[in-house]
């Protein structure tokens, strides 16, 4: 039985191997290689493009333009645009995750978790200029809701709230990142054992107990993961706060977008430098990110 | 008892204050496109818009430009998917690392990097078409995604090993067992591309190219109802994608491209 095994093995794998001597180079140039050239042209050489750019001035290699990026308004966008994102990561994570839970709880309708996917899946792609537009019209200095409350006696813009402010960025960010929390979280939320709460509550524990010594710190992982995402998909928006526009707020990618259109004088270089900043906050955040999933890729398998 | 009953009131008021958020600018926008002035309510935009050239000019080139994109994708990017999961498993950790690199760089920060590298040749980095270039790097992880979960669930070894027992060779073998074999998993990525491409908006705004964003733009600048009414145009069609991919099933909803 074994014998017959082996004799049967061993020559389909001398034949593997022969054609893999003889056209699998070949062929895997020709089924892998266009992919692989089309990622080097168009992501890996603009990005390395970038970086020569930010790094030389007349007179080859300077520090100059990324030294310049510690200069007031470079600062600035740079912590408006962290800030934003931040603070709008956590709305999106704790409003988000809230929402998801509610969804899943007893009691509720049926079919409200597939509408609610659904309606996720739209707006978290329903992003940019019809989303600040939409935003305008409800909250902008002449939308629906700043009338409606003005007309009961709270004037917002008399009160000083602007759309264009990282306040009412966050509200309006808020649209694709709540959706976008209930995608990722979701998935993490269902894989909590309904016996885990009951054995907690068996042993005595409250509602709170649970939550504090069983289900945060197993979610933990996933909840870090998803706000870091979130984070990065607010840092890298860039047409929803461009559509609100009127500038008041610098944000790195409108700088950028600055520069590339020619609205300011600042040379090419500053504009990579910018743009080479703003790659190496996502590569901190994808990092960060990649390391998290791992360990919750280890936490998930039992 | 009691507890129970009131722990449910809180979820549903929690839902209900939640779906208000996202309800009432969509019914704002709604209100607003049907505003003519005064307390006059009716279709002026609309009809407005309906009769306007340049709407139909860039919503055709932005669906021109998606279908050209899926295309691309689908060119480069089967095959590739394709032979790592047949032949080339060791290269699979590169091909993820890979399809999450745009991420990575932001679109705005792709486009600077495309500008300072590429200047010509005109006839191509001068037309509409050249938008497809960044369209397909921001399209990678989700066709990427898409076709790995749906090639991991054939079996590929058997079914090339039974076509090229009948004499089908590589190229019959792609068009005629893989890619009808792998239908549902690329209209996911189809439908999931179109929503992508038709509200991107950096690289054509940078670009200066016409497309249907930048022309919402340009309207928004102008005529503030017709813009409202653009606005719920485009989110029709990204319900219209989304539902289509979530109904062909397994695709991947997360991130779009034109934040």
């Amino acid at each position: 039985m074994s014998e017959a095994a082996t004799a049967a093995g061993a020559p389909t794998r001398a034949h593997r191997a022969g054609l893999f001597a003889r056209s699998g180079g070949v062929l895997t140039l020709i089924f892998v290689g266009p992919f692989l050239l089309y990622v080097a042209a168009f992501l890996i050489l603009p990005t390395l493009m970038l970086l020569a750019t930010a790094f030389s001035g007349a007179h080859g290699f300077t520090w100059r333009y990324v030294g310049e990026l510690d200069q007031a308004q470079t600062l600035i966008a740079f912590r408006n645009s962290i800030e934003l994102s931040a603070a709008s990561a956590l709305v999106g994570l704790v409003i988000g995750a809230l929402a998801a839970y509610f969804v899943m709880r007893p009691g509720m309708p049926r079919g409200l978790g597939s509408l609610v996917t659904t309606f996720s899946a739209v707006a978290a792609n329903f992003a940019g200029v019809p989303l600040a537009f939409a935003f305008i019209a409800t909250l902008g200095s002449l939308g629906v809701i700043t009338v409606w409350l003005k007309s009961i006696g709270i004037d917002l813009y008399g009160a000083g709230f602007r759309l264009y402010s990282i306040l009412g960025l966050v509200i309006v960010y808020a649209y694709f990142q709540v959706p976008l929390m209930i995608i990722v979280i979701t998935p993490a939320l269902e894989a909590l054992r309904k016996q885990w709460r009951e054995a907690a509550e068996n042993l005595g524990a409250s509602s709170v107990d649970y939550w504090r010594y069983v289900g945060l710190p197993i979610l933990l992982p996933s909840l870090l993961s998803a706000y870091i995402l979130l984070f990065g998909n607010a840092f890298s928006a860039y047409a929803t706060p461009y559509a609100i526009s009127s500038g008041i707020v610098a944000l790195v990618p409108v700088e950028i977008s600055n520069v590339l259109s020619g609205n300011v004088m600042l040379s090419p270089q500053t504009g990579a430098a910018l743009a080479f900043g703003m790659i190496l906050v996502m590569v901190a955040v994808m990092g960060l990110y990649a390391l998290i999933a791992r360990q919750v890729g280890r936490w998930a398998r039992p | 008892m009691r507890k129970r009953r009131r722990s449910e009131t809180g979820p549903k008021i929690g839902l209900v204050l939640i779906g208000l958020y996202f309800l009432v600018p969509l019914v704002s926008t709604g209100a607003f496109s049907f505003w003519e002035g005064g307390n006059r309510y009716g279709l002026r935009a609309y009809v407005a818009l309906v009769h306007e050239q340049q709407l139909w000019q860039s919503l055709g080139l932005s669906l021109r430009l998606a279908i050209e994109t899926i295309l691309v994708g689908l060119v480069i990017l089967v095959p590739a998917v394709f032979w790592m999961n047949l032949r080339v498993q060791r290269l699979r950790a590169l091909f993820d690392f890979v399809s999450v690199l745009p991420f990575v760089v932001p679109p705005i920060a792709l486009v600077a990097g495309l500008t300072a590298l590429y200047r010509g040749p005109s006839w191509f980095v001068g037309t509409a078409n050249y938008l497809v270039v960044p369209y397909v790097i921001l399209a990678l992880p989700y066709t990427y995604r898409a076709l790995e979960v749906g090639m991991r669930a054939l079996d590929l070894r058997t079914l090339t090993e039974a076509a090229q027992s009948v004499g089908a060779g590589w190229l019959s073998i792609m068009f005629r067992v893989i890619v009808p074999n792998l239908s549902t998993a690329l209209i996911g990525a189809a439908l999931l591309t179109i929503a992508i491409v038709m509200g991107e908006f950096t690289f054509a705004n940078i670009l200066l190219f016409n497309t249907f964003a930048v022309y919402i733009n340009y309207v928004g600048q102008t005529a503030a109802t017709e813009a409202a009414a653009l606005t719920l145009l485009s989110f029709l069609i990204t319900w219209l994608a989304m539902l289509g991919v979530l109904l062909t099933g397994r695709g991947q909803v997360q991130i779009g491209g034109a934040r």
